[in-house]
């Protein structure tokens, strides 16, 4: 048996950072300011519901956009040779090493009115409001967390043994059914694995929508504000956020279990 | 005259510039077994691949009942693949992946389950369909890829070292289940494997290859007993290679003695590879023999004694059902007909460069001459620069380097052959080939530097 001593400053680690802060979350949500418990403060994030939905649609739409992207992308990537394939991987980490604010901070100044793309369009007689709507928060979004689609997309994808594509094209299958039979269903847990890492973190983000959404504001951004003056209420939104997030988890799971893919 | 299933024409096959087969031509029988057998980097795989429709050949044709099929796409050819590592789908069951192609011909989904259901039951895995291919053993992953070929019905199914990856046990086993299988189902089988044995036990004809060419073609029995030359023989079973001398007509000379053979049509004096099967050597009393060595080792193998001796510096292995005492002098004898007589695959002695001194130096007493574009200084020897020279390498005076100071580099190893006292090597470099002595064996189908040794050599001027 193995020793599981190896494993205890992680668990303090935890205790530390995970469980006492996820506790006092819970404390805080379920009292007042006095200290009494109370279900008050669920009733309060009733008035941010639709924010709530907002931001649910937002993630969807933008996760749906980085897997359509991501998809095709990490196809080629995954036919390359090694060498090319760990090369153009470390190209997409790039911007990653940059800072989150400063490349939100990017698209504010490629996107504002008489920025960059704006002149350009201007210029073809265009006239559109690039900022200050919920498509500057897809982008922004998109740009931010297409890497965290792509990298477990390639993952699975590079794992796809060429003799298995030599298989099904020597059983008859022409290219689409190849990808139909063989390449989709092998692919199928990079896509749940790629989804939940852009939906999860795209629906809590907060930043993103301050800087680019003009007036419209994501849960993550409430969350922010609602804390700086009520620690309950603000502790009651994060709680109903976790929980939502914690079915949309299980729902993902339950879905790649279904596919029983790689197992 | 048999009809041909698949027939390769003067196939060349190069990748990124380097040539995998050499004007390939094989026709492939309707019902046989046909192996392709070959060390590893022999091109055995990639034939199999231009009959799949993997590869095309950047020359030659290959037609399937007489019709040209270069250009068809594997998915359109009525040909199936067993493959090495069996390329079993993980995301489906036995009974999916059996019925993957069944499937994508539209077949009715009654005749479907009722065609898998019979090839599972051939390949004994009746009950398996609902089981994840991942639970099965190596065997029994084999199987259900032989099913998944074979259901399909196609004319011809290839098989890529099958076997390769099964335990010894196992693996016997299935060589016979394959053959009877062949037979049960009347389909052509193509075979790739690097196991002689596996070849000699399963197929109908054998296709012996190495370096990209097929060195011969024939019967199991035929190339054990018949081996085209040296490599045949010696990848085919064992065999005591040597030097011979063909005096003339069924008469050779090994290690300075007369023997009578059967083999004839050899230039007078010609040197020629001089093939003798273990099992042939007949233990005599020296007196009786002209041929007498020292046993030197004796290994029990089951059927028989594996004996090593000592006879004129040179190694024979003997097979033989009577051991005989280790340091006992012994007389060897072969019936004429048991000594096998071929060409040599290099056919001069030495290696001769013809060339012109590029560059000389007095004062240090050094001539360079320039080797496929690389200058080679040969020290202690000095020529006027422009002065052309006949420089014989003799076999022994090649060497292999070690990385970075051998005086020729990339050059291929073609062919590594024991000749009893050392290995005879033939190597390729870009222009030209070469052949050397070693002690070591090396590994075939490798890049090495060679090096070479001057003070051996013969350097005379020519004009």
């Amino acid at each position: 048996m193995k020793s599981k001593k190896p494993s205890i400053p992680y668990l303090g680690w935890m205790l530390v950072f995970t469980i006492v802060p996820l506790l006092m979350v819970l404390y805080y949500a379920f009292t007042d300011d006095t200290g009494a418990f109370t279900m008050e403060n669920f009733t309060n994030v009733a008035d941010y519901s639709h924010i709530f939905l907002y931001s649910l649609y937002v993630a969807l739409i933008s996760t749906l956009i980085c897997l359509v992207l991501a998809y095709p992308v990490s196809y080629s990537i995954s036919r390359c040779s090694e060498r090319k394939q760990s090369i153009i991987v470390m190209f997409l980490m790039v911007p990653m090493w940059m800072n989150f604010l400063l490349r939100v901070y990017a698209w504010v100044l490629i996107l504002q009115s008489y920025g960059p793309l704006d002149t350009m369009l201007q210029f073809f007689g265009i006239h559109l409001k690039l900022i200050g709507n919920t498509g500057a928060i897809i982008v922004g979004m998109v740009y931010e967390f297409l890497p965290f689609m792509i990298l477990p997309l390639h993952a699975v994808m590079s794992k796809i043994d060429d003799s298995l594509i030599e298989a099904a094209q020597d059983l008859g299958c022409s290219g689409v059914y190849v990808f139909r039979k063989v390449i989709f269903p092998l692919s199928i847990p990079g896509i749940i694995s790629g989804v939940t890492m852009v939906f999860v973190p795209t629906a809590s983000t907060f930043l993103v929508a301050q800087y680019l959404g003009g007036d419209q504001l994501m849960i993550g951004d409430v969350i922010e504000r609602v804390f700086q003056f009520n620690h309950n209420t603000g502790s009651a939104i994060a709680l109903v956020l976790m929980v939502v997030i914690l079915g949309f988890l299980v729902f993902m799971n339950r879905f790649g279990d279904k596919e029983a893919v790689g197992r | 005259m048999k009809k041909s299933v698949v027939s390769l024409k003067d196939i060349n096959f190069k990748y990124s510039n380097e040539v995998i087969l050499n004007n390939i031509s094989l026709d492939i029988y309707d019902k046989e077994f046909i192996t392709l057998l070959g060390p590893s980097g022999c091109g055995k795989t990639t034939t199999l691949r231009i009959i799949a429709g993997f590869e095309t050949p950047q020359e030659g044709e290959v037609f399937f009942d007489g019709e040209k099929v270069n250009d068809l796409p594997p998915h359109k050819r009525n040909v199936n693949t067993v493959f090495q590592k069996y390329a079993l789908f993980p995301h489906l069951n036995v009974f999916d992946n059996v019925a993957f192609g069944l499937k994508l011909k539209k077949l009715p989904k009654a005749e479907i389950e009722e065609k898998v259901k019979k090839m599972l039951a051939i390949v004994d895995l009746k009950g398996y369909e609902k089981r994840s291919v991942r639970s099965l053993s190596g065997g029994q992953q084999q199987r259900v890829a032989i099913a998944r070929a074979l259901v399909c019905d196609p004319k011809l199914v290839l098989l890529d070292e099958p076997l390769g990856a099964l335990d010894l046990k196992l693996r016997k086993d299935m060589q016979i289940e394959l053959k009877q299988l062949q037979q049960k189902t009347q389909k052509t089988f193509v075979y790739v494997t690097h196991d002689q044995e596996e070849a000699l036990t399963m197929s109908d004809r054998v296709v012996v290859m190495n370096n990209g060419v097929i060195a011969q073609i024939g019967t199991p029995e035929d190339v054990y007993n018949e081996p085209a030359n040296a490599f045949v023989a010696d990848f085919i079973g064992e065999a005591n290679i040597l030097n011979g001398i063909m005096l003339r007509d069924k008469k050779v000379r090994i290690l300075g003695v007369e023997l009578d053979c059967v083999d004839k049509g050899f230039a007078h004096d010609q040197p020629v590879d001089v093939v003798i099967r273990p099992e042939d050597i007949e233990v005599v009393d020296p007196s009786q023999a002209k041929l007498v060595g020292v046993v030197e080792d004796v290994i029990f193998k089951g059927v028989h004694f594996e004996m090593s001796v000592r006879c004129h510096d040179c190694q024979w292995l003997i097979h033989s059902t009577v051991a005989q005492k280790v340091g006992e002098e012994i007389g060897m004898r072969v019936d004429p007909f048991n000594i096998h007589i071929m060409n040599k695959m290099f056919l001069a002695p030495d290696n001769t460069i013809i060339t012109e001194v590029y560059y000389s130096d007095k004062e240090n007493n050094t001539t360079t001459f320039l080797l496929e574009g690389e200058e080679v200084t040969i020290p202690d020897t000095y020529y006027e620069e422009g002065q052309k020279l006949r420089i014989v390498l003799p076999p022994d005076a090649v060497y292999i380097a070690a990385d970075g100071v051998g005086m020729l580099d990339e050059v291929y190893i073609e062919s590594v052959i024991w000749k009893g006292e050392h290995n005879e090597i033939i190597l390729e470099s870009d222009e030209r080939k070469w052949i050397m002595q070693s002690d070591i064996d090396e590994q075939v189908a490798t890049y090495v530097s060679l090096g070479f040794d001057f003070s051996k050599a013969t350097i005379c001027e020519v004009k």
